[in-house]
């Protein structure tokens, strides 16, 4: 329990302060619109249609849009511009609050008694007199009640920055949901709960002290948040010490790996910082733009989704394709194969398999049509799939993508006939599974290998803060660690897990 | 009370001065007078006569289609409409008190945007003379009658010592009572100033009783300029004359009601 509550300051800070950036970006430029909308009915449409437009869009689907967008916008400005982390979740956030503070601006400005504008010009106010002395405060209340609509969907929906590698408090909702560890969730759902209704309270009184004229009462409530913007900006002080950031997937086995390199980076002296639960099509992306210093990957993902091979050789020439690739094409350092695979294996449950005689994947071809697929979350949109596709001819009466810890309890339960197991995973063993032979080679090995990002390519210390983890790890061992924080009792933290296998392996450092 | 010596207001002249509206409604259609300094002129006519537009082309609040007004001997076109009104007074129906601000910050806005900040004696002074008690000052409009209102629209109006007053039916929404104690004060504040006071209105006994010369406007057109005396007499013409006929007729009617 307490565990869970000791990652709650850090991501705290972290979404305070995006979430009040978002909210000051938003706030400018809704002050702009209002300003302009005053002036031209058409622009005041235009304004309210576009951000009404943009409250419709998921904020999930808002935030993940950005991500291409910097990338394309990365290609005309350079490299400098992170396509990752704070930046698209700023920009995301910050479209998101736009709506109720420019809705509330514009009808308060609508509203406004004619009498007092008239007047206004009668005693010979220039149109930015008027709006300063007259219309802002006049409209304020009204102004602030929409800010603090604002703060409430933009705290919540600032959650969902984890997918794009800005740290939040999401991070212990996301990892929570992933290692079915419901202390996490709470506790992230909690924090970021009372954070929003913390905010919303004290620019309530800030509005009521706008309204009654007490002054003290408006400042006093905007100089505690702003007493903590200052003390979430602390930590981002220079400490002297190098950061360096470590990604991971949305599964246990890539934040086992993710806490052993940063236990040995840590041992170096340097800071470390995770970032959790990113996509395989953005955690590359994310290491060689170096938002990223070095995270796991699998050398059969690499090959078929980054590459666009579609020949399957052995996986020794896999791993060595991959290293000449990611360091010419990318500048990307593979330090070597982990020691493990972590392929994709198709299984059934073992009396269902052994009933039906089904012992490879070709012996699916004919039963597939009664049968159900369930995969993980990405698979049915990777080349793998189509590749399964092409050798085995396969049609399944139904294919439908899980969550890892999901697509485990469908199998069991029935709802799913094969699943795309993870091999490295405990869960085969645990659940009698039968894993399938890929009879046919339509899937390459997946070699768990270690990148590092291209800022690090001549960094000799920070490879061999590493080196040690390489060929280390064998699969029955990283079998156990998983299963540890995938089983349903007993469950333990990722970082339990990761010191447990240092101390089996040798590896404490 | 220490008024200027410059206790003389500013002459008006319209001249060939019209508003057309872009449907082809015309407002105001060529209208051309003088209005002498130190008069106090009443214009009178039904709603939609051109009245209000007619006065609000004088300090640009509107702007004429075609024509031009002159202060003194200023056409208004030459001064930047914010700098043209912080040298007339404006007071209108709906009054337009600045909710947020105290009575006090209210009389003395056009002082603060002239950049003056000490203004405590001037609006105690101003106060004085629309009868309001000086710790009225703190208060806000929400906390005062509509009278009191209106007589703290008429300090504001004041307080940069104007030459013109512009009063776009400025009793309107008062009650009898109210608008008969407030006309008084605001003719006694005329003529101890000296200023040039142009006052719209559709009630012809409030124009006749307040005013030295009344202009009737009928779509657009002056079609009666007279003293009080002569459309009294019947010299008016003839839409002047059903104007006047009615405070006639009533006060005829009041008389008999008293002889009986």
């Amino acid at each position: 329990m307490s565990a869970a509550w000791s990652r709650v300051p850090d991501l705290l800070a972290q979404h305070l302060l995006l979430s009040f950036s978002a909210l000051l970006v938003g706030l400018l430029v809704s002050l702009g619109l209002i300003i302009w909308s005053a002036r031209s009915a058409t622009v005041a449409r235009i304004a309210l249609g576009f951000a009404s437009l943009v409250q419709t869009i998921p904020s999930l689907a808002l935030l993940a849009l950005f991500y291409p967008i910097l990338l394309w916008m990365r290609s005309i400005v350079g490299d400098g511009l992170p396509a990752l982390g704070f930046l698209p979740s700023l920009l995301a956030l910050s479209l998101y609050a736009i709506l109720p503070i420019l809705r509330n601006g514009v009808t308060g400005l609508a509203n406004l008694d004619p009498a007092v504008r008239e007047a206004a010009d009668g005693v010979g106010m220039t149109p930015r007199q008027r709006l300063l002395m007259v219309e802002a405060p006049l409209v304020a209340p009204v102004l602030m009640a929409g800010i603090r609509t604002s703060a409430v969907w933009v705290i919540g929906a600032a959650t969902l920055s984890t997918t794009v590698g800005q740290p939040s408090l999401g991070d212990l909702i996301f990892t929570g949901l992933q290692t079915q560890n419901w202390t996490l969730v709470l506790a992230g759902c909690i924090a970021s709960a009372l954070f929003a209704l913390g905010v919303d309270a004290l620019l309530g009184l800030a509005e009521h002290g706008i309204r009654v004229r007490r002054r003290w009462m408006a400042f006093g409530s905007l100089g505690v948040l702003l007493a903590g913007v200052l003390i979430a900006l602390v930590p981002m002080l220079p400490t002297g010490q190098k950061t360096v950031v470590i990604g991971a997937k949305g599964f246990s086995e890539q934040f086992i790996l993710a806490r052993m390199i940063g236990h040995r980076l840590e041992a170096q002296g340097y800071h470390v910082e995770y970032r959790e639960g990113l996509g395989s099509a953005v955690v590359f992306g994310a290491l060689t733009s170096n938002d990223i210093d070095v995270y796991v990957d699998y050398s059969g993902t690499v090959w078929t989704n980054y590459m666009h091979r579609e020949d399957v050789p052995p996986r020794p020439e896999i791993v060595e394709g991959v290293r000449q690739w990611a360091a010419s094409q990318h500048g990307v350092t593979m330090l070597g194969a982990l020691g493990f695979e972590n392929t994709y294996a198709f299984a059934m449950r073992g009396d269902d398999a052994a009933r039906r005689g089904i012992t490879r994947i070709s012996d699916l071809r004919a039963v597939a049509p009664e049968m159900a697929l369930g995969t993980d979350l990405e698979f049915l949109e990777r080349p793998e799939w189509a590749a399964v596709e092409r050798a085995y001819r396969l049609k399944f009466r139904d294919a439908r993508p899980y969550n890892p810890t999901f697509m485990y309890r469908a199998i069991a339960s029935g709802k799913a006939d094969v699943i795309t197991a993870f091999s490295s995973d405990g869960r085969i063993a645990a659940q009698h599974l039968k894993v399938l032979e890929d009879d046919r080679g339509a899937i390459p090995g997946y070699d768990a290998i270690l990148l590092i990002a291209p800022k690090h390519a001549d960094d000799a210390a920070f490879a061999t803060a590493l080196k040690p983890l390489i060929g280390a790890i064998p699969v029955d061992a990283m079998r156990q660690a998983n299963y540890m924080v995938d089983r349903e009792a007993d469950k333990k933290s990722p970082e339990f897990a990761a010191r447990w296998l240092e101390d089996r392996l040798g590896l404490t450092p | 009370m220490p008024e200027p010596a410059r206790s003389l207001g500013q002459s008006v002249a319209f001249d060939r001065l019209s508003k057309t509206y872009p449907g082809g409604t015309t407002a105001v259609g060529s209208v051309t007078l003088e209005i002498a300094a130190g008069s106090f002129v009443a214009l009178v006519g039904a709603s939609g006569s051109g009245k209000s537009t007619l006065l609000k082309m004088i300090n640009r609040l509107i702007d004429p289609s075609d024509g031009m007004v002159t202060i003194g001997d200023t056409p208004v076109g030459d001064t930047p409409p914010y700098a043209l009104r912080r040298r007339i007074g404006y007071v209108f129906q709906n009054i337009g008190l600045f909710p947020h601000m105290t009575v006090g910050e209210n009389v003395a806005i056009g002082l603060r945007l002239r950049g003056e900040s000490d203004t405590g004696d001037r609006v105690a002074e101003l106060l004085d003379l629309v009868e309001l008690p000086a710790d009225f000052a703190g208060r806000m409009p929400e906390q005062l009658s509509g009278g009191q209102r209106q007589r703290v629209g008429v300090a504001r109006a004041l307080a940069t010592r104007p030459g013109l007053m512009l009063m776009d039916e400025p009793f309107g929404a008062l009650d009898p009572v109210t608008r008969d104690s407030l006309g008084n004060a605001i003719r006694a504040i005329h003529d101890r100033l000296g200023l040039t006071t142009i006052m719209v209105t559709h009630d012809m006994a409030e124009a006749l009783l307040l005013a030295d010369r009344v202009l009737v406007m009928s779509a657009g057109q002056i079609v009666a300029d007279a003293t009080p005396q002569e459309l009294v007499a019947g010299k008016g013409g003839e839409e002047a004359d059903a104007l006047v006929a009615i405070p006639r007729e009533q006060a005829h009617r009041l008389a008999a009601l008293e002889g009986k």
